[in-house]
Parts: C-alpha cells; structure tokens; sequence
C-alpha cells in the first residue's frame, strides 16, 4: 500500500534556495488563507454575544462556553443531529456494500454491457441536481400514494437519495482498486472451493480495506453536507443538520456565537473522522481512481 | 461496516470448511447471471434516482407545468417547446436573465477550477519531500475540504458581514484600503465573495487528487533526470507536470462539473435569492421553478444545462485524449 510518509522524494539532491524559499512562502501564505475561517469559527463559538454583534475582535473580550449551551435549545438541534447521523450512516452503509458489489463484478467478470454500465453511471456525475429534484419529488410522492412507502419527508428517501450520490464515485474508485489485487489470489480461492462471493468477502474485501475506507468516508461527507435535497425533501421531524442550521439566522437577533459553536459541533465529527483517515482515501485513490 | 466484514473474513479464514459447504452453489446459469446479480441493486437504485427522474424532468419540459397542475402533473397541456423558445428568447426577460447567469457561471467556473488546480498542485509538489511539520500541514490543508459545506460557507457569510465581519475589518479598519466599509454579499462583490469561498472550499480537494497521482511517478525518472543534471525545477517541468496528464485530465473535468453544477455554496451564502452578479445557474433555475412555480420552464433550463455539459464534457474528453493511448482515456 502507497503511504505518504515513505513518498517518492523528487530528487536524491537538496533542492535549491529559490525552491525552498518558494516553498516557505507559498505555504505559509496557504496556511493563513486556511487558517482563518477556522479561528473565526473556534474564537467566535467562545465569545459573548456583544462581541459577535459589534466591530469584529481578533480576541474575545471574555471566553464563555455559554453559546455551546444555548445551541441545543435555541434550535433542536439534538433532533436534527440525530437525523444526520441516521440518513449519513446508512447512505454511508448501503452505498458501500452495493458499491462493493458492482465493482467487483466489473473487475472481476466480463458480461456484455459492461461498459454501458460503467459510463452510464459515471455520466450521472453530470447531472446536475437541479434537473431531478422536482422529478424525483414527484416520483417519491407517486409511490408513497400507490404502495404506501413513505419516501417524501421521510430519512428513507433520503437515505435512498443520499447513497446513490456517491455510489458512482465509489463503484469507480473500487473498480480501480479491486484490480489492483492480484487475479491469483481469488482464483486460488475458488479452486478452494470458495464461492465467488467467498472470493470477494475473504480475498478481494480484505485485501482492499483502505480503498473501501476511502469510500466510506467520502459517501459519509457527501450525504452529512448536502443542503439541496434536504432542503426540499424533510419536514419538521426529519430536518438534518444541513437545513436546521439555518434555523440560528432566521430569528431577529443573530446568534453568531451560536451559529459558530454549532457548525463547530457539526463539523468535529467528519473531520475529525476525515483526518483520522485521510491516509486510507489517499492511498485508495491513488491505487484506485488515479491510475 | 468494513470492519466487520474483515473481522467475519478473519475468524473465517481460521476455521476454513466450517461455513464453506452450505455456501457453494455451483451451476451455469448462476455464474453467467452473477455480474447482472451483483450490478443489479446499483442498476435500480441509479435508474430509480437518476434516469426514471431525468426521463420525467425531460418530459416535463415539454409541458406547461405551473402550479395549478402540480398535483397531477400528467394532467398537464404539452407545451411543444415553448418552455425551450422562451428560456433561449434573449430578448425577453427570462432569456436574458438565463444567459447572463449562464455567462456568470461560465466565467466563475473557470476562475475557481483554474485557481483551484493551480494551488492544489502547486501545494502538493511543495510537499513531495518530507520536512519538519509536513504532516500536520497536510492535515489543515484538507480540514476545507473535510468540513461539511454549510458549516463551512456559513463561517464565510460571518466574515462577509458588513458591520461585524472580519473582512471588513480588516480592509476598513486595519489596512485602511476601503473608503468605507463594502458589502459583499449583496452588488459586484459578492462575485468575488463567491469565488473566494468556493476556491477555499475547492482547492483541497485538487490537493488530494495530485498528491495521490504523484505517489504514481517511479523514483527512477526522478534519478535519471538529476542524473543528466536536471534541477528542482526542471524536475518539476519535465517529470512532474506531464506524469501529471492522465491525472489532470480526469481532475480538471471532475472540478468543472462538481463547479458548475454546485448549488450548496451559492444557496447558503446569499439564501434563497442570490445578487445579479452571483447569479449560477443551478440556484437561477430553482428559483425560476420553485419561486415562480413554472416548473415547466425550470426542467427546459435544466435540459439546456445538461446538454451543454455534455457537449463540453465530450469535446473535452475528445480533445485531452487525443495522441493518447485509448487504455488512459
């Protein structure tokens, strides 16, 4: 497996001044472009509300924890956390396993309409999101009138909605990534008496762990971000966080310090799980989507 | 969910025969029928929640479909193509509202995708070697990128606030360069409002794609080159940049669609009703549909989009691929 820390170094030579001085100021210029949104969200959470309503302060007068107290009743944002995590998890899920399994019947199997499938799904990419919400609102409404399946305004179509999102991305990241493990080695398996699907949970699967991490991780952020379709498609029970935070700047005073502690709170799970795993969904992409 | 499956694979890789036997279901038609099996739950759900609804969307367009016919919109009258005649009329008012937020996006996306691929790549060939603090650095960099989009955009709509944001205090109050205090969100500026956010949003992911490509290029081509006596710098323009190729092509196309079509950054930044000179496309059409309930109209617009990133997609796969071997395509 690729790992960053034993990267490829240019040159076996020290690189010249004028790299590294490039390099100094590039990055430092970089890190502040960066930097600054994310101090304005960390100190702004922590400040008094006089504070966030008057000139903006690079330091806070007074740090308070107040604004992370208040979040959780000023909106139910409990509630909308809880919907997030529901929809996120299980997009998360479904997309993966399905993904697991396409990508493995391209890798592993030729069939006609091989190649229909796979740019057909990567063409939806293309869309653009706008062109099937209202079909797609219209369609969700159709069935729940003739079968009785709730999908409008309910986590189910959203989950639905979410997981084939990033389903293209992931089929094709595996696809790259199940080829790259060695044919022998579930074709030794089958000889084993395997099955194929033996072969792809006890070979191909393991073998293939970072890449399925890497997708994992960009099916969570895709469906935990995602603002249009949850604007339109959850009520008042099923709002996640994407929708719910608005809920801060629609009142008549705005709660800065609030809207900062809360998009803190929502963003810590997804990067904190996004940094603790990056080193997979690099290593999966670049054994898998860039090659 | 990945780790159980390898902790099942694990424990079953002990005890091997226990759990193979009631498994194995050899036959023909199985093993022709098991690609079709297994494409099967990606085939429905994409034709589900894609195709079904893009047919319906193209359908619609041929409609007059306004609010009185939304509840049965099959009940709808056929428009023929009025709904195309009047989004491309750019004499009239919805014409010319169309193409000049088509003209914006245009000019946006190709701003943000360009300044997005040229940091993410000059970042990433600054960080090729190993020095002091590279990890940590590589972690912020992509903590943009990690952030879910409204958390995100909405910090960046507080910086952008006139009285009490930190742009205007430092423009105004510290560096003195503004007469007064600007708005960004609202008028010209929200143009470049815009563009900052989403490059800022944007580049990391550029990052991450080029670091990973870079993993790619062999040590070898590196050592002959400082070998014939080449510098960093050479190294960078003649190994670096065009190993780069394969990766860029499929990288610049991904940025320019997910670019184009965004709808999250603009939507959360200015609301429901973006200014005229931050106008994309994508939040042009919602509000034509679901503002002025002409929904008929809101799926022509849509169409003419696809169609026209279909063409540049396929002009530019057309193009980039040219004088490369069809396996890299």
């Amino acid at each position: 497996m690729p790992d960053l820390h034993r990267a490829t170094p240019r040159s076996p030579m020290a690189p010249p001044r004028s790299f590294l001085w490039f390099r100094r100021i590039f990055l430092t210029l970089l890190s502040g472009f960066v930097l600054v949104p994310v101090y304005v969200m960390i100190s702004s959470s922590l400040k008094p509300l006089a504070d966030v309503s008057g000139t903006f302060r690079w330091l806070p007068s007074d740090l308070t924890i107040r604004p992370y107290i208040d979040i959780w009743s000023t909106v139910p944002l409990a509630r909308y956390f809880v919907n997030s995590l529901i929809v996120a998890g299980a997009a998360t899920v479904c997309s993966v396993v399905i993904a697991v399994f396409s990508a493995y019947a391209v890798s592993r199997y030729d069939f006609r309409g091989k190649r229909t499938f796979t740019v057909t799904v990567l063409s939806t990419q293309m869309f653009p999101g706008i062109l099937f919400l209202l079909p797609l609102f219209l369609l969700y409404v159709n069935i729940g009138n003739a079968t009785g399946i709730a999908l409008f305004g309910s986590r189910g179509g959203l989950i639905l909605t979410y997981l084939t999102f990033s389903l293209p991305f992931s089929i094709w990241m595996l696809i790259g990534y199940f080829d790259s493990v060695p044919r022998d080695l579930d074709e030794a398996a089958l000889v084993d008496g395997c099955g194929p699907l033996g072969a792809l949970f006890r070979i191909v699967v393991p073998a293939a762990i970072p890449g399925i991490v890497a997708v994992s991780v960009y099916s969570f952020m895709t469906a935990w971000g995602e603002v249009l379709f949850a604007s339109v498609m959850t009520n008042d029970t099923t709002r996640t966080l994407a929708v719910g935070l608005q809920g801060y700047s629609t009142l008549n005073d705005v709660y800065w310090n609030q809207i900062m502690a809360a998009s803190l709170v929502v963003s810590v799970p997804v990067v904190a799980g996004f940094l603790l795993l990056q080193r997979y969904l690099v290593a999966g992409l670049t054994a898998g989507a860039v090659k | 969910m990945t780790t159980t499956v390898t902790e099942q694979a694990a424990v079953r890789k002990d005890s091997p025969g226990e759990a193979d036997g009631p498994r194995r279901r050899p036959g023909r038609i199985r093993r022709i029928g098991l690609p079709y099996l297994l494409l099967l739950p990606a085939l429905i759900l994409e034709l589900l929640v894609h195709l079904v609804p893009m047919v319906i969307g193209i359908v619609m367009s041929f409609k007059e479909l306004t609010q009185f016919y939304i509840r049965d919109w099959g009940t709808a009258p056929w428009a023929g193509l009025d709904n195309y005649a009047m989004s491309v009329d750019f004499n009239a008012p919805v014409g010319e509202a169309l193409l000049h937020s088509f003209l914006v996006t245009v000019a946006f996306t190709l701003l943000s995708v360009g300044l997005c691929w040229l940091i993410g790549t000059a970042a990433a060939i600054s960080m090729q070697d190993t020095f002091r603090g590279r990890g940590l650095l590589r972690a912020l960099f992509l903590v943009p990128y990690a952030l879910p989009v409204y958390a995100a955009v909405i910090t960046w709509v507080f910086m952008f606030q006139h009285d009490n944001g930190l742009v205007n205090h430092v423009l105004h109050d510290q560096l003195h360069l503004t007469d007064k205090p600007s708005f960004w969100l609202i008028g010209d500026n929200s143009f470049y409002a815009l563009l900052t956010v989403s490059v800022w949003k944007g580049w990391p992911f550029a990052f991450l794609i080029v670091m990973a490509g870079l993993q790619n290029i062999p040590r070898e081509l590196y050592e002959a080159a400082a070998l014939d006596g080449a510098g960093v710098w050479q190294q960078i323009r003649r190994i670096t940049l065009p190993s780069l190729s394969a990766v860029n092509q499929v990288l610049v196309l991904v940025l320019f669609l997910w670019t184009f079509n965004d709808f999250n950054t603009p939507y959360v930044l200015f609301g429901k009703a973006a200014p005229e000179a931050a106008d994309l496309v994508s939040v042009h059409i919602y509000q034509a549909s679901f503002v002025t309930w002409n929904f008929g109209a809101g799926s022509a617009m849509s169409v003419l989009l696809l169609l026209f990133l279909l063409i540049v997609t396929g002009v530019y796969l057309a193009v980039t691929s040219r004088g490369r071997r069809p396996a890299d395509a």
